[in-house]
């Protein structure tokens, strides 16, 4: 022990509830520990993260005149800063403490109670002897950037951005489509109310647009990430639209002038069911309402030679600059809200459903633009060879809770699928039949929609459909699609004709996810969902301070889910920007002063620069601000001349002495 | 300590980051898997001087598991690159000091790998339990052994510190 | 009043720490006269029978050289340190094992058997081998043993102070000495050095760049050395980083580079470690087999990082030297 002050420890171990005592013997744990060098007051309780559990600490702290405190329960990363914060409620600084982690690693991970509950011993050695190194610190605290971006203009992204460009905050909100709106603007109508999707997403769009506290970069992209909570530098990619969107005001004029006379390539909004021109706008309610530019059709941009009768029919306006480049942007923030949303499972992965062989066999997000009223056939459902449907199957858990492709639940496809369902029983009145493993609607009004969709006659059969086939066995089949599902209600197989199958596509993580990851710094599940820094306690956040996430970028989920989550994220930044800092972890490293040699070495292996070597007095010094408390340095510091603090050296070689301590 | 009651000793330094979130998600996902190791958690794998893996080894570990986050996934961006090429040489080193390269293991588990983590630690455990104990302690006990009679006082280095403060329990 | 009694003494050395006194050349009569040498093997004639007759503690202080290898060291140095109230690990191998140390590397019998027979230059038809006693014509003879390992001085007796160097310089002799005769002696268990490591005060300190990166390691006898330029940013491994100062860097001044004689800073538990940690974290490659390509530079870990110090490191021998081994010859 390196100080004057003799150690005076409280150890406290919880039960959390049953969670650890189960598997630990807390008394045990609490008699060993009172057995320990420096330890004056030895517990154990219930739930140590309790007010009264906390009151315990600080009370002790008083009463047993304590200078160091050690609390075993569940990991620090969930509450760490509950005790940091009880041990300062004592008058101590909140530093001179130290978590043991029995829960995650040790009750709920071990059957075996001897073992378990000699591991935590050892791990509670290891802390006891760590702490009476430990030294007060200061946190230090960071200033906010009160401004945001928001990465993602689907619902989720701008609901988030409304919200906080409302509460007087300047967001820039960047989008990588030449439009926001995401999947929702595709859609006809919303369950369970069944209200026009357009009718309520466009106007936030607009808001958007016309918004003074906001900065909307369509068609364009994160390109990378630089800094820390509350001061972030981000490029941002804008692509090249060849159209100013400051100018345009969406005459159409050049669209129609086109040398193209007629739309002839797919049109991605409508998902090639129309087609566009090379000089598009894409979708009617697009915002910005400004045309762009495909470079890979437009002739002038692709040969050079081209009549350009687009920019003529411009004129004065002088919207069109085909000369335009990408551009790359720096914004200073202090948070980010990522919704870059999902992507739809690709029906091909499943060749017995038919999907691209059969030409009425579709997908959910298909049907919907065929029924909505702004899509390819304006609202007319009608199958390929134009005549109505008169027999509808949806097929659930396309991509979804399947082991071969997702075993996650989409969450989505069977409320979607009933809307559809409703909407084609309305208009068309043919015979729906849906296909189901589970119907979900565990939400607000969902149930009572499911009963709905019952009471209009949509048919529900129970079991996993085998395949979709055009091999008709009997007259009743010629010339129709046959189902073939074992109807695990009834028990037997059956064989369904139909004349549209609608297959109820999952979700999955962007393609680029991983990328998108790793420019936020962010993690992953395994499914590759952005990872929520807590799966309740912090839905929105991220490891990264100030990153948070929203929408369906973290998982499936429905609209009014996404808004919820968006609404949250835009609170956790707002809190944030109020609160005009952050305390940050003090784990700088320092250099230890007169006993550094200048021998350079930690200079290069610092990622942040934070290491500068001072000329005059032949030293290396580290910047605290720049600092992240990685430890590279300290580890490879050849004369043990860096310290860091909370992590000293000689605190962690106590820490490999304890957990070593075998009773 | 007899070899019947034998049980791998496996010192864990685990970055913060990735490979002790995965720990915990191990945990909230209730894997089951051997108590035989002990997890410390640093910042960082980069972090990991190899004093601590060496002082580890030499205080009874018969094994030791570096986990980090997958390379290009730092948290701060190289610092497991740093891990991994002194990871590289301490194998050598080790080698030649006769602890066989099979008891310090490098993994890289990412904060999703929960499973990972079971896994991990399960063969690790087994391949100490294969390997035997290396009981360093032990050998410097018995090396020592041969001087005890003719010393007067004995020390040898050793990064344990004595603590010599008689505590006044008082039972919570 | 008497003046203070001194011996000296060596163990499993070179004799360069002697060298090392006779070093001070005029300087050591200042010392002779200001001292009683009492003790002196390599210099004067004292028999071990002459330690023995004084009292306890009647010594001032001990400098003992060289490495324990052998129970008669051990011996000699639990009388030694009976006898006098100071002793000073004299020279690394004292300090920290020192190349002897290196030893440890191997079992007692692979170095017997190497030395008493595979050796190229050696004839050994009856493969003899040393034992610790032996009859002849009626006579018992006694050796010491030759223990299993390589020990520093303080893995036998108490230490008070250590000079380190291989030898200790001139200067730094005297001023212990010195401050022996003052009584201003630092805190017990000091390192007599600066604890500062040995760039700190290397003329080339200068020339080593901000940032450097390790694409080949290069040795000394297979490279042509630049004389001003750091040799690490020449690709040279130096230990100077991981080495505490006070040798005035009189390697570094004769072009070659440190190889650690001084050992590691008072913060340091192993200084090889330390060493490796610097230079594999710097090491220019990310893909396994390309950083292996870069740390083949180094042939040999052990004598590269650790030439002076494997018995004072954290793990001191190899784990093939084993308790059976030790079992065996007792």
């Amino acid at each position: 022990m390196s100080n004057d002050e003799s150690i005076r420890t409280g150890f406290y171990v919880c039960h959390c509830g049953h969670n650890i005592s189960d598997v630990v013997d807390c008394t045990a744990v609490a008699r060993y520990a009172s057995t320990l060098a420096g330890v004056m007051v030895s517990r154990d309780y219930k739930y140590m993260c309790s007010s009264p559990g906390q009151e315990l600490i600080r009370q002790d702290i008083l009463e047993h005149k304590l200078n160091r405190v050690v609390v075993a329960s569940c990991s620090p990363l969930l509450h760490e800063h509950t005790f940091r914060n009880a041990v300062a409620a004592g008058g101590l600084n909140p530093f001179l403490f130290q978590m043991v982690n029995i829960r995650e690693h040790d009750a709920w991970v071990h059957a075996d109670r001897a073992a378990a509950t000699a591991k935590a011993q050892a791990l509670v050695s290891a802390a006891i002897r760590r702490v009476a190194l430990h030294k007060p610190l200061q946190a230090t605290r960071a200033p906010i950037h009160p401004d945001v971006l928001v990465v993602g203009g689907g619902i989720a992204g701008i609901h988030a951005a409304l919200t906080l460009a409302n509460a007087g905050k300047k967001v820039y909100l960047v989008e990588r489509q030449p439009s926001i709106g995401g999947h929702m603007a595709q859609f006809d109508k919303t369950f369970p109310t069944l209200d026009c999707a357009a009718c309520i997403l466009t106007p936030k769009m607009s808001a958007v647009r016309s918004h003074k506290n906001i900065v909307l970069w369509t068609y364009s992209e994160v390109a990378k990430v630089d800094g820390y909570v509350g001061n972030y530098t981000v490029t941002v990619r804008r692509k090249a639209r060849y159209v100013d969107e400051n100018l345009c005001v969406g005459c159409q004029e050049c669209i129609d002038a086109c040398v193209f006379k007629v739309p002839k390539f797919p049109d991605p909004f409508n998902l090639g069911m129309s087609m566009q021109k090379p000089i598009y706008i894409p979708f009617p309610q697009a915002v910005p309402q400004a045309a762009v530019i495909d470079p890979d059709r437009c002739i002038q941009l692709k040969t050079g030679k081209c009549k350009k009768t687009c920019v003529e029919a411009c004129a004065d306006r002088k919207a069109i600059n085909l000369n335009q480049k990408e551009q790359l942007l720096e914004i200073k923030v202090g948070s980010i809200i990522t919704a870059t949303g999902f992507k739809l499972f690709d029906a091909k992965r499943l060749p017995e459903y038919g999907y691209g062989r059969y030409p009425d066999v579709m997908t959910t997000i298909e049907l919907e633009r065929l029924v909505s009223s702004s899509g390819p056939t304006g609202g007319e459902l009608r199958l390929r060879s134009g005549k109505p449907p008169t027999a509808v199957g949806f097929i659930l858990c396309v991509g979804s809770r399947d082991m071969r492709t997702n075993r996650w639940c989409s969450r989505t496809c069977c409320m979607h699928s009933m809307k559809l369902a409703q909407i084609v029983r309305e208009r068309t009145g043919a015979q729906v039949t849906v296909f189901y493993i589970d119907i979900r609607a565990p939400g607000k009004g969902y149930e009572e929609f499911y009963d709905r969709s019952l009471q209009q006659g949509v048919q529900f059969v129970r079991g996993r459909v085998a395949e979709v086939s055009d091999c008709a066995l009997s007259p009743d089949e010629a010339g129709k699609l046959v189902i073939r599902v074992e109807d695990t209600l009834a028990g037997f197989v059956r064989r369904v004709p139909l004349d549209l199958v609608v297959l109820a596509v999952g979700m999955e993580p962007q393609a680029d996810a991983q990328e998108m990851r790793r420019i936020l710094n962010m993690s992953c599940s395994a499914e590759g969902w952005f990872l929520e820094k807590h799966p309740k306690m912090a839905p929105v956040s991220t490891f990264t301070d100030g990153v948070f996430i929203a929408g369906c970028c973290q998982g499936p989920k429905d609209i009014p889910d996404s808004i919820a989550q968006a609404g949250a994220a835009a609170a956790e930044a707002l809190a944030l920007i109020d609160a005009g800092g952050i305390d940050q972890e003090p784990n700088t490293a320092y250099i230890r002063g007169e006993e550094c040699s200048g021998c350079k070495s930690c200079i290069s292996l610092c990622p942040y620069a934070a290491i500068s070597f001072d000329a005059e007095k032949q030293k290396a010094v580290i910047n605290p601000a720049l600092c992240k408390g990685c430890g590279t340095c300290v580890a490879s510091c050849p004369s043990g001349s860096i310290g860091q603090n909370l992590f000293e050296d000689q605190e962690v070689f106590e820490e490999i002495n304890g957990v070593l301590d075998y009773v | 300590m007899s070899d019947m009651n034998w049980q791998p000793r496996i010192v864990a330094f685990f970055c913060s980051w990735c490979t002790y979130t995965a720990a915990d998600l191990a945990g909230v996902s209730r894997f089951r898997y051997a108590p035989n190791v002990r997890i410390i958690r640093l910042m960082c794998s980069g972090r990991i001087d190899p004093q601590f893996v060496l002082c580890a080894l030499a205080d009874g570990a018969d094994g030791v598991l570096i986990g980090g986050c997958h390379p290009g996934d730092c948290h701060y961006a190289e610092g497991n690159f740093k891990t991994f090429r002194r990871y590289r040489m301490i194998l050598r080193l080790l080698a030649d000091m006769g602890v066989a390269g099979d008891r310090v293991r490098l993994e890289w588990i990412s904060a999703s790998e929960g499973e990972r983590v079971k896994t991990v630690i399960n063969e690790m455990v087994e391949r100490i339990r294969a390997l035997g104990p290396l009981d360093i302690p032990g050998r410097f006990a018995a090396c020592d052994s041969e001087i005890l009679e003719s010393a007067d006082a004995i020390r040898l280095p050793q990064c344990k510190e004595t603590h010599d403060v008689v505590p006044e329990v008082v039972h919570g | 009043m008497d003046k203070p009694k001194i011996g000296f003494y060596w163990c499993a050395s070179c004799g360069g720490c002697e060298e090392a006194i006779v070093d001070l050349a005029e300087d050591i009569l200042r010392i002779t006269a200001a001292v009683d040498l009492v003790f002196w093997p390599v210099a004067l004639d004292f028999k071990k029978e002459d330690v023995l007759a004084m009292p306890n503690g009647s010594m001032a202080a001990v400098f003992i050289n060289g490495a324990v290898r052998t129970s008669e060291q051990e011996e000699m140095a639990s009388l030694l340190r009976a006898k006098s109230q100071f002793v000073i690990a004299f020279g690394a191998c004292a300090q920290l094992g020192g190349i002897p140390g290196l030893a440890n590397q191997f079992s007692r019998d692979s170095i017997l058997n190497y030395v008493y027979d595979g050796a190229p230059t050696v004839v050994n038809e009856k493969h003899v081998r040393p034992s610790v006693r032996c009859e002849d014509n009626n006579r018992t003879l006694t050796l010491p043993e030759f223990r299993s390992v390589v020990r520093t001085l303080e893995q036998i007796v108490h230490v008070d102070y250590f000079l380190p160097g291989c030898p200790p310089t001139p200067r730094l002799i005297t001023s212990a000495i010195d401050a022996l005769l003052t009584g201003k002696l630092p805190p017990p268990g000091s390192v007599l050095a600066p604890d500062v490591a040995l760039c700190d005060q290397c003329p080339r300190k200068k020339s080593k760049p901000e940032q450097i990166r390790f694409a080949a390691f290069k040795r000394p006898h297979l490279t042509s050395m630049d004389s001003d330029l750091c040799f690490l940013a020449q690709g040279v491994v130096c230990m100077g980083p991981a080495t505490r100062g006070g040798c005035e860097a009189l390697c570094p001044a004769a072009n070659m580079p440190c190889t650690g004689c001084f050992g590691p800073t008072s913060r340091v538990h192993d200084q090889g470690a330390k060493m490796l940690s610097s230079l594999s974290a710097a090491v220019d490659a990310k893909e396994s087999d390309q950083v292996d390509a870069v740390l083949a530079g180094i042939p040999d870990p052990v004598g590269t990082f650790y030439r002076y110090a494997l018995p004072a490191s954290l793990l001191r021998f190899s784990a093939n030297i084993g308790s059976a081994a030790v079992k065996e010859t007792l």
